[in-house]
């Protein structure tokens, strides 16, 4: 059962003073409001995983793998490869988050990036067949949050980008008599076709005021938010709305429109991130 | 996934089920069917079936949840294991079903005047009778009038319905087979005389011109919605009356 969270009581008492700042056009740590903190990307950090990334988004840490496994298509999309996203809060990126399966919050923030990726067919699941019908790639994609700072959703899509663009499809042979797939990881087949880039850009609404990338602080005191994927052809592929919050229609266009430059902004910084990797 | 495999829409503008793009299902509202339960609706939108049943104020259990400054809102989205087309769908809790109780929450959370009730629950559930299409959208609007139906004091209703695109035309309250060949299916929520949106999704694709039209097509019918609420909540309390 969903519940209500409890709204921890630092940010309560510092509210008056994080919105003074935030009317001044500023985050709590001097940026300007439509600003994005620094985004470091780390390749490789898991060397067993066919991709591994740990994104840096201010002092937000998020650890993306993704691992490539021959499997079986589903019957209504027989030559199509599959997509499994997952993501979980582990213990040590937070004083509050818990040992044990994904709750909501972790479930949610797999499903907006599944979600992202597949209606705007950013991955191209239709070159990973191997045998039409029979077996085709399986794309496991696991988001693990390590520290919390704020800006999780847009730290994670980010993240699983940057470690899909950079991703290689390992070195197979289709032995023809007996069907079986033989892989050779050492070795590399070719990139992981992507069609275009995604992002989501996340806005938070603190008082009346909107403001993009919110350190953890600050994301404790805003009421609600509104998260847009956009794709590289400036096309909206996935929207949510997150906490108690309300949007006044004026609002969501405004919110939409900021979505859409910031998106443009961050496709190109993140394509300028990944060039040139492996 | 599948684009334009199926024609969804007719060279005379009409869909599967006969309906213009801005036209709503048969939509049907009925307050007070549980016994037991301090609030509770059944409300269809066409073959879409859906209870919701509300319990509360009442104390919290287990004790340590309870908030000092408010009730808290508790949410169960549920889809029964016979409501799908096809398979029976297992009972245990699907990831989606996990997200839609969030969801749901989220979209009645800002309509409930919480602080007036502190260390209670409000417990709303939210069962899926007969699924085709919409079922979140039918959630909402049937927990709304099942909150009001308890007592609770809230700011406005809250109505919610999706607006969908089929082969480039923008619709809205998609159907089973409509929702799952669409190019984008767009829940909203609304407090409608408020004019305040509580819940918003998007799966799929819409430029951004379609998003706008998108919004303005919704809140129509919305507002035809809200009026069958309000005509339904009157029904029940004038028959109290006689």
């Amino acid at each position: 059962m969903s519940s209500t969270p409890e709204t921890f009581l630092i940010p309560k008492i510092k509210y008056s003073a994080i919105l003074n700042v935030i009317s001044k056009g500023f985050h709590v740590d001097r940026r300007a409001i439509m600003e994005y903190r620094q985004i470091n990307i780390t390749y490789n950090v898991a060397p067993n995983a066919d991709s591994s990334v740990l994104l840096r988004l201010g002092n937000t840490q998020i650890l993306a793998g993704i691992k490539l496994e021959i499997g079986q298509p589903f019957p209504d999309s027989p030559d199509e490869g599959i997509l499994i996203v997952n993501a979980e809060y582990i213990p040590a990126a937070s004083p509050v988050y818990e040992p044990g399966p994904p709750d909501e919050n972790a479930i949610e923030l797999a499903r907006i990036i599944d979600r992202s990726l597949r209606e705007s067919k950013a991955i191209a699941l239709d070159k990973l067949s191997i045998v039409s019908g029979k077996k085709v790639w399986s794309l496991w994609l696991d988001i693990y949050v390590l520290d919390y700072d704020g800006n999780l959703i847009d730290a994670s899509m980010l993240a699983s980008m940057a470690a899909l663009a950079t991703t290689y499809i390992p070195y197979y042979e289709v032995d023809q008599t007996t069907g079986i797939v033989k892989v050779d990881r050492s070795r590399k087949s070719m990139p992981l076709p992507i069609n275009r880039y995604v992002v989501t850009v996340t806005i938070s609404k603190i008082g009346d005021y909107m403001v993009v990338d919110p350190i953890g602080e600050e994301e404790a005191v805003a009421s609600g938010s509104i998260t847009f994927s956009i794709s590289e052809d400036n096309c909206i592929v996935g929207i949510q709305k997150r906490g108690m919050g309300v949007f006044s229609i004026d609002e969501i266009e405004k919110v939409m429109e900021i979505a859409l430059n910031k998106g443009k902004e961050i496709i190109e910084l993140l394509k300028k991130l990944t060039m040139n990797i492996k | 996934m599948k684009l334009n495999k199926i024609k969804l829409i007719a060279e005379d503008g009409r869909r599967i089920d006969g309906r213009l793009p801005e036209e709503l299902r048969p939509i049907k509202i009925d307050i007070g069917i549980l016994k037991n339960a301090d609030g509770s609706a059944i409300v269809e939108y066409g073959a879409t079936k859906v209870l919701a049943a509300v319990y509360g104020p009442r104390e919290v259990v287990p004790r340590h949840e309870e908030l000092a400054d408010r009730a808290i809102i508790r949410c169960r989205y549920r889809m029964l294991s016979f409501s799908t087309q096809g398979e029976r769908k297992s009972p245990a809790p699907s990831r989606r079903e996990i997200e839609l109780s969030k969801v749901i929450r989220e979209a009645l959370e800002p309509a409930i005047l919480s602080n007036q009730y502190p260390r209670t629950a409000i417990d709303i559930f939210v069962e899926v009778i007969n699924a085709d299409g919409g079922t979140r959208t039918a959630g909402i609007t049937a927990a709304a009038v099942a909150l009001a139906d308890a007592g609770i004091p809230m700011l406005d209703l809250v109505v919610a319905v999706a607006v969908g695109k089929l082969n480039g035309v923008l619709v809205v309250d998609l159907n089973g087979l409509e929702d799952m060949n669409s190019e984008a299916d767009m829940p909203i929520a609304i407090m409608p005389s408020l004019g305040k949106i509580t819940m918003l999704q998007l799966n799929g694709v819409l430029t951004p011109e379609d998003f706008r039209k998108a919004l303005l097509l919704a809140i129509n019918s919305i507002n035809k919605i809200y009026e069958l609420q309000k005509e339904a909540l009157r029904r029940k309390y004038l028959t109290v009356e006689e």
